[in-house]
């Protein structure tokens, strides 16, 4: 990769890296803040610039980098003429409305989190330029409606801002959704997700049956941000946004978003009927009806909103044609309507700023008040209407050019009256924003007194104004190079069309089409009053109610359903699960045949058959006897242990121990659980429900009992080998089973002791919430009295498990020890020593044994998984991967040859978050059982055989 | 043998089944319990069933070995779902002690959250 790609990289980040910068910087004030917003979009214009040149010459920029290539996703970008006009657009203007909010903002807002919001934004919208991948474009493509929804809400105590960027949020968000579609089966058509790949291939993209589809899923996608009829709805509300933002997203840029979207993908989608009839018709509909929108209009923005609409409509109509050179047109017109138009709103911004009002019916004559701004606004609004010698006219008279020999349905007609009188409403309401608001007579009635506002706040502007000038009188000179490397990228390559960018075309039709434009939207304007009126008295349909409808509909039905099947009934959901699972297998059981048998079975000696009777009658007991509860957990402890039993019978034998001693600490828990709960449980359901639930229990047993016995007798393919035979070799150790666990497997084993200590602290903090809420009161006034035995630590018991505990605590150590050589391991043995510090609680009762217990469960937890997670690093230091693990023997006479692993290491992280997590639990609700009231005992045992006499004495 | 394992499965299967379909939080947990050792079971037996042939690995000569693998998984199985069975006993705890009832089921629907449209 060589610099210019990596200086792609770099711009397309730079943003996102700046982004952070004004949030930080807006404790050393407001100057400071708004310099580093505009410091990273200096330094990625900067880098643009630096990159012009090659792509002036023709040449396209990639830069990539691999990420998940299977899956066709890579951070890859590209630098086109296309691409090269948005990112000097957005980084541009960007720049310009960055300075200029640093005026406008007051000193209430805040101003750092405007600017980083901004400044993604920026990111976002550059980033769509910039891909290359189109699921990257992608998740660009919904960061910036994420982004545009923070800034349309900026004002947050603004209702009409909340809902306006709601709304912008769910129109753009579900085109986005529908893009997504749209770009997937693009990307299938082809082959690749590249942007490059996918626009050389528009001859198999048109053909494909999945043409349609993907095209209409896109346009959704692009007509909604571009706020395409009948989509342009959300874009008039989302004016409740500071003017900054509505001059830099709904003029400049984001709406732009749509249709450089349909321009990327002009060469992959345009040139069908389909295209022509859906693209140029949206446009052209949107076009008339966002300019008679705009006429009527009194709020400033909402009238420049609706000629935004309109304008975009006027571009999507010129890629909608699907010819060379109304793409090119649409290129021009793309860098005019900037212009004009981020112009115009900086001026609503301003006459708003000093003003105070909007309403262009309480304005007017502000000519003489403020002569600069009056300057500025004219130019722009006149360029808008399309008067010579002012951008506008250039590419309007182009696109009438292009519209007048347009034929739609076999109509000559229709395109050309339909633009003619898009035109002639764009004069209109571009004369009534001059009119209405500089002259007439000046009034005494505005809310505040209006003067031009400080340089900062209108060079933004007039810089601008100065463009649209400059490229009104030269256009060749000054962005002919631009248009043509932009127009060549949008058509793909191939020769471009003949065109010429200049003001006199000789008597065309465009010509009289632009004459009967303005004379007719002068005379329109002249007749405002009666028509406006007239528009004021009939019904219109009101997008937003409508949108509001749905928008409840929507909630509703989604309530409907939530309620229908969210009922709160876990055994329901439950059955439903089951049944669905078991008939799932069915389904899948009954279109097949089952492989031959290739085991044969093992014999059944007399007490395995004994075993497996024991079992099934304690299944069937705690089946009918569950009703009450301890009997029911002594069965379940006879199934713990028939089932290690098995164990040890099918060479599992670290399982059994395991299971043996996890059956132990199961039952405790249980066993302190039942002591605050019902000892029974009533009988609740009906018998019908019972007997549903129970072939339910039936049926899917039998299943699973099916599914077991036909895979028992056949053989499968297994990894198993690789482990046997490397175990000794490579993890040092002959358990195979604990050398998969502490070596072969050793991340998972790591993951899951965090899970359980997570488990041990999620238990920890429930008990710790429970102990401080309204539960705690409850409890305390709950009467145990009765259940407890008047010798609750007998003698026997103390005096027993005392002599247990060093015997317990060396046969864990021995456990640990031989983990990695023979049956055992970290598990076990935390395990073991949890039994045997379990046994001192229960003898002793918790408080006593409690107190003599000096180390922290927590910590216990943690350490584990450090110890582990160092051991695993340590490797590191060798060049080896996370956790791989090392050994050596070892010989110190007179101890006997031995060997030392770093999986042993490990094996004791392991030991001491089993033993932490397990005892963390069981502390936590005997700590409950020492809240409600259990009493606190001083002495190891209730009856102490040598203070005998003393207590005979007390009873006399 | 085989068949006394599959049994076994299917009737640790079905007693879980039924019992988690109950109504009360604890039975609904010793369900579960049922359901964890059909499942460790079952796990295991996927390696093939073999006696005398733990996978300890013998310094003297060649000998067969059951597969290692389930084993390892299920190990590390049973102690996860101790700890899940852990944290359902203390949850329906809590909710004991809030509610006064070890139901599992909610007895009406959950009040909607006031609409907070502006």
């Amino acid at each position: 990769m060589d610099g210019a790609n990596n200086l792609l990289f770099i711009i397309a980040i730079t943003p996102f890296i700046g982004a952070l910068l004004p949030g930080i910087m807006i404790r050393a004030g407001r100057a400071t803040c708004a310099t580093f917003a505009a410091a990273p979009t200096v330094l990625a214009l900067a880098m643009l610039a630096v990159l012009t040149p090659d792509v002036m010459a023709g040449n396209v920029i990639q830069a990539e980098v691999n990420w998940l290539p299977q899956l066709g996703l890579s951070a890859s970008f590209f630098l086109d003429g296309l691409g090269l006009l948005f990112a000097g657009m957005i980084l541009g203007v960007g720049l310009l409305i960055i300075i200029y909010a640093r005026y406008y903002l007051s000193p209430e807002d805040p101003m750092g989190q405007f600017y980083t919001y901004l400044l993604l934004f920026q990111g976002a919208m550059l980033g769509i330029v910039l891909s290359d991948n189109i699921l990257l474009l992608l998740i660009f493509w919904e960061l910036t409606s994420l982004s545009s929804f923070l800034l349309i809400g900026f004002w947050k105590h603004l209702p009409e801002g909340r809902q306006g960027a709601r709304m912008a949020l769910a129109v753009t968000g579900s085109g986005g959704l529908a893009m997504i579609g749209g770009m997937l089966i693009l990307g299938n058509i082809v082959g690749s997700y590249n942007l490059t790949d996918i626009l050389a291939a528009g001859d198999i993209i048109k053909a494909s049956e999945w043409y349609l589809p993907a095209l209409i899923l896109i346009l959704l996608g692009a007509f909604t941000k571009s706020a395409q009829f009948p989509f342009h709805f959300w874009l008039p509300h989302a004016m409740a946004a500071p003017t900054p933002v509505s001059a830099y997203l709904h003029s400049a840029t984001m709406v732009k978003a749509g249709v450089f979207l349909m321009a990327r993908m002009w060469p992959a989608l345009a040139g069908t009927p389909e295209w022509f009839y859906i693209v140029a018709t949206t446009g052209l509909i949107t076009m008339v009806i966002g300019a008679l929108i705009a006429l009527f209009k009194d709020d400033l923005k909402a009238l420049l909103a609706f000629s935004t609409v309109s304008h975009l409509g006027l571009l999507t109509m010129l890629l909608g044609f699907g010819t060379k050179l109304a793409a090119v047109v649409a290129v021009f017109h793309i860098i005019n309507h900037l212009t004009f138009k981020a112009t115009l709103f900086m001026t609503a911004g301003i006459i708003d700023h000093e003003t105070h009002t909007r309403d262009i019916k309480a304005l007017g004559g502000l000519r003489k008040l403020m002569p600069i701004t009056f300057v500025i606004g004219t130019v722009a609004a006149l360029s808008m209407a399309g008067i010579p010698l002012f951008n506008g006219f250039l590419s309007k008279e182009m696109m009438l050019e292009e519209a007048s020999h347009t034929v739609w349905a076999g109509s000559h007609h229709a395109v050309p009256i339909l633009a003619t009188v898009g035109a002639l409403l764009s004069v209109a309401y571009s004369f009534r924003f001059i009119v209405h608001v500089f002259f007439g007579p000046v009034r005494d009635d505005y809310p505040s007194k209006p003067h031009d506002p400080p340089v900062g706040m209108w060079l933004s502007p007039a810089l601008l104004m100065v463009l649209v000038v400059v490229i009104g009188v030269l256009p060749a000179a000054i962005v002919g190079p631009l248009v043509a490397v932009a127009g060549e990228a949008v058509i793909g390559g191939g020769k471009m069309p003949y065109y010429s960018l200049k003001i006199w075309h000789g008597i065309t039709p465009a010509l009289y089409m632009s004459i009967i434009a303005i004379i007719g939207g002068l005379l329109l304007l002249a007749m405002h009053r009666p028509l406006d009126r007239l528009w004021n008295a009939l019904p219109r349909p009101e997008a937003k109610a409508m949108f509001d409808a749905l928008v409840a509909a929507m909630a509703s039905l989604s309530r409907t359903i939530t309620e229908t099947l969210h009922t709160g009934a876990i055994s329901r959901y439950l059955s439903i699960f089951v049944v669905a699972t078991v008939a799932l297998g069915l389904i899948a059981a009954s279109g097949s045949s089952l492989p031959p048998v290739t085991r044969e079975m093992l014999p059944v000696p007399g007490v395995v058959l004994i075993g497996w009777v024991v079992l099934i009658t304690a299944i069937g007991s705690v089946f009918f006897m569950h009703r009450s509860r301890f009997r029911a957990l002594v069965m379940i402890g006879v199934i713990g242990l028939m089932i290690s039993s098995g164990f040890v019978y099918l060479s599992a034998p670290d399982l059994a121990l395991t299971q043996i001693s996890v059956e132990t600490v199961t039952i405790m828990l249980l066993l302190l659980a039942l002591h605050f709960l019902p000892k029974d449980t009533p009988i609740e359901s009906s018998r019908a429900l019972r007997i549903r639930d129970g072939v339910i229990a039936l049926i899917g047993g039998v299943g699973v009992a099916a599914m077991t016995y036909a895979f028992l007798l056949r053989d499968v393919s297994t990894i198993s080998d690789y482990h046997l035979a490397n175990a000794k070799t490579g993890g040092g150790g002959t358990n195979v089973v604990n050398v998969i666990l502490v070596d072969f497997r050793g991340y998972d084993t790591y993951g899951e002791i965090i899970v359980l200590g997570v488990a041990g602290l999620i238990i920890f903090a429930v008990m710790e919430a429970l102990l401080n809420g309204p539960a705690a009161r409850r409890l305390r006034n709950m009467d145990y009295s009765q259940d407890r035995s008047r010798d609750r630590h007998p003698l026997m018991m103390v005096i027993a498990t005392r002599l247990l505990m060093p015997i317990a605590v060396l046969v864990g150590a021995y456990i640990f020890l031989r983990g990695h050589n023979q049956p055992g391991g970290g598990f076990v043995a935390g395990l073991i020593i949890s039994i045997a510090l379990l046994m001192q609680y229960m003898a002793s009762g918790f408080a006593w044994a409690q107190a003599r217990q000096k180390m922290e469960y927590h910590g216990m937890i943690g350490w584990g998984v450090v110890i582990a997670g160092l051991t695993g690093t340590a490797a590191w230091l060798f060049g080896a991967p996370f956790l791989t693990s090392t050994f050596g023997y070892f010989h110190f006479p007179p101890i006997e040859e031995f060997e030392l692993a770093s999986a042993m290491a490990f094996d004791l992280g392991v030991f001491l978050a089993v033993l932490g997590a397990v005892m963390l639990m069981l502390y936590s609700l005997s700590r409950i059982a020492r809240f409600a009231g259990e009493t606190v005992n001083v002495e190891p045992m209730d009856y102490d055989p040598t203070n005998r006499v003393e207590l005979l004495k007390e009873d006399d | 043998m085989e068949l006394l394992v599959a049994t076994a499965v299917g009737a640790l299967t079905a007693g879980g089944i039924y019992l988690t379909l109950r109504k009360r939080a604890f039975t609904v947990i010793i369900g579960l319990a049922l359901l964890s050792y059909a499942v460790n079971v079952f796990l295991f037996a996927s390696g093939g069933l073999a006696v005398d042939m733990p996978p300890i690995l013998s310094k003297y000569g060649e000998q067969a070995y059951t597969d290692p693998l389930p084993q390892a998984l299920v190990l590390t199985a049973i102690v996860i779902s101790f700890g899940m069975t852990a944290v359902l006993v203390m949850v329906s705890l809590g909710a004991y002690f809030e509610t006064q009832s070890d139901r599992v089921d909610m007895d009406e629907a959950p009040e909607d959250v006031e609409e907070n449209t502006p």
